[in-house]
């Protein structure tokens, strides 16, 4: 298409993005792996956990700024197709534990032996498989989310209202999945992995793999989400995000392209929440609560929505916080740091980190620009034909 | 869609009997009103003469509840949703100039072209040759050429009513829907714009609302005048604005 300043400037950051991902992606096993124990450039394996777990959830921030960002639907449900496919990923680990659990029962997880359930929930039968559970990890949340847009969209229900719908339905599979007689473990959750694809779960190796997974799926998440964006289905997006009925009056039916970019955005919070899974070594039903959703939405805010590059960074960079501030004395008070940097995002930085650095470096080249054309114009008195588009 | 044997009328859009109420007040009351092919008609009236919901029926947007439309003089438009009776060939350019506002003009005109509206077709579609000449004519019609890679939330209230007018050119109706073309543009604008609807009109049907008198009359089209969801009188211009009963809802008694 044609090339103006913004297309152009947010491929360099694209190319950026990837970039860094992918040395990261490399460099942070390596030194972990290689670089013997104690060396300054060695990061110690709780930190490559750690990494992964921000690796995730950048995933599930540019799943939501895909739909938020790009086609105005703000999702305050999307942990829960997070945590689909962490259960999906989960009930997997699960049958991989075979009789070195508690109960040392061949099929049934402890926690079914626990509450004397005679045999396999027919909802379990394949998850032995990692293949399996892999098409389940895309397929659950995939579903899900198609049948729920399926109504929602057609029923134009939009703005603070599908918001609201979101969180409920958030909530209801929290509600169901605390309870013991759904078959996924309760209150409990799923945990005590042994081992995932034959290698157990806790080694360093099996941890920087996971890290490098982490890394990669975010890459192709990353280059998935461009290729969208940047199609003419793109367009169409933020024009169903500035003027959704004007669209409708050209001919577009919206709802496809809601459910469409939708659908698309809950598997890949799937993935993301497969990959944390095993990383963090637990799911429990708190990954559904409201809060999570929520939280993962102040991220893209603050990382810039409608940047893709921006929801990854904040997430990471929110969740580095986190990580710093729950860990002193400041601990208590995360909460309402978390609050207070939301509302000081929305009143300070509205367009976000890498909103507000695109709009500093547009002022600032343009800037350039004029000023190149000046002293050209009192170099020589005649204006140069200038680059500017 | 309600396809019938034979086409009920050779109008290109036909109302007869329409009744709208909202809340048990009635918006639009036993109207009826045929535009031929090729026609361009000014509709004009008082405020709360029903103008835009007749729009809005025509368009799919509100549901009658008594009353035939017909399109083309086979269609039942009553029938269809919005983006059916789009893609029928039913543009419409809003009251206020909608446009996409943080998307270049030349995206504007591309998002509004008449080609595949599906998701897959948008998905992996490629640049055309006769797409572009296409966009090429419409930035010259609407003279925006040199703007063309501009954020359409930049350009000027007059210039927004032109790209919407230009987008819906791009959508290549039979039928055009305008919404108050001229509310907010400069006496300079106005007189461009009623040379651009007349430029449209040689190959397309046009429904034009309008307040501006100075703008009707330079059309130089019937007109006809709405009251209270039906129509009170149809004819020139100078008929109608001489007609007794116009003045009096117009001036009041």
């Amino acid at each position: 298409m044609t090339p103006h300043v913004l297309t152009r400037s947010l491929d360099r950051g694209a190319t950026i993005f990837l970039a860094v991902v992918a040395t990261l992606g490399i460099l942070i096993p390596l030194s972990n792996l290689l670089l013997p124990a104690g060396s300054a450039f060695q990061v110690p394996t709780y930190l490559v956990a750690l990494f992964g777990k921000y690796v995730c959830y950048a995933i599930l921030a540019l799943s939501i700024d895909l739909i938020w960002g790009y086609c105005g639907i703000l999702s305050l449900g999307h942990g829960a197709f997070f945590a689909l496919g962490g259960y999906a990923m989960g009930m997997y680990l699960m049958r991989q534990i075979g009789s070195r659990g508690v109960y040392a029962n061949p099929i049934l997880p402890d926690f079914m032996v626990f509450l004397n359930w005679p045999k396999l929930p027919w909802y379990w039968y394949g998850f032995d498989s990692f293949w399996f559970a892999a098409l389940m990890v895309l397929l659950v949340p995939g579903l899900l989310a198609f049948v729920f847009g399926w109504f929602a969209f057609r029923s134009r229900v939009t703005g603070v209202y599908l918001s609201i719908i979101t969180q409920a339905m958030t909530y209801a599979l929290l509600l169901g999945f605390f309870r013991n007689d759904f078959g996924f473990g309760g209150n409990n959750g799923l945990t005590d992995f042994k081992d995932i694809l034959g290698f157990n779960i806790q080694s360093d190796g099996t941890r920087a793999a996971l890290f490098m997974a982490s890394c990669l799926a975010l890459i192709v998440g990353f280059l998935i989400c461009r290729a969208v964006v940047t199609s003419k289905l793109g367009k169409v997006l933020i024009a169903i995000r500035d003027a959704e009925s004007r669209t409708r009056f050209l001919g577009y039916l919206v709802e496809s392209y809601k459910l469409f970019v939708f659908t698309l955005s809950a598997c890949m919070a799937g993935v993301a929440g497969a990959l944390y899974v095993p990383q963090v070594g637990i799911i429990n039903p708190s990954e559904f609560a409201p809060g999570n959703s929520i939280e993962a939405v102040i991220w893209v805010a603050v990382g810039g929505r409608g940047t893709l590059v921006g929801a990854a960074l904040g997430a990471v960079v929110v969740n580095y916080a986190k990580t710093f501030f729950t860990s002193g004395v400041l601990a208590p008070y995360w909460l309402f740091m978390l609050g207070a940097l939301f509302i000081l995002v929305t009143l300070l930085l509205p367009k976000g980190i890498i909103g507000t650095f695109h709009a500093w470096w547009g002022v600032r080249n343009q800037r350039r620009l004029t000023a190149n054309a000046e002293s050209a114009v009192r170099e020589d008195g005649v204006a140069e034909p200038s680059m500017a588009e | 869609m309600n396809v019938m044997d034979t086409r009920a009328t050779s109008a290109m859009l036909y109302l007869d009997g329409v009744h709208v109420s909202f809340d048990g007040f009635h918006a639009i009351n036993n109207l009826s009103l045929t535009l031929a092919p090729g026609e361009m008609r000014a509709i004009i009236g008082p405020n709360g003469a029903g103008k835009t919901t007749m729009m809005d029926i025509i368009t799919g947007k509100t549901k009658p509840d008594e009353g035939d439309v017909l399109f083309d003089g086979v269609t039942d438009l009553t029938r269809l949703d919005e983006t059916r009776i789009a893609e029928l060939g039913i543009g419409r350019k809003f009251q206020k100039p909608t446009v996409f506002e943080s998307q270049t003009i030349e995206d504007n005109l591309l998002l509004a072209l008449n080609v595949d509206h599906r998701v897959r077709g948008t998905l992996f579609w490629r640049e055309s040759k006769s797409e572009m000449e296409r966009i090429e004519r419409v930035l010259e019609t609407i003279r925006l050429k040199d703007a063309r890679n501009r954020l359409a939330g930049s350009l000027s209230h007059g210039q927004k009513q032109w790209l919407e007018i230009g987008m819906l050119l791009a959508q290549d109706p039979k039928l055009l829907l305008v919404d108050e073309p001229v509310a907010g543009m400069t006496d300079v604008e106005t007189h461009q714009t009623a040379e651009l609807l007349k430029e449209i009109n040689r190959d397309k049907t046009v429904m034009v609302v309008e307040h501006d008198m100075t703008f009707v009359r330079e059309l130089g089209v019937k007109v006809t005048c709405l009251h209270e969801g039906s129509v009170l009188a149809e004819g020139t211009i100078d008929q109608v604005s001489s007609n007794d009963r116009v003045i009096e809802v117009y001036l009041g008694r």
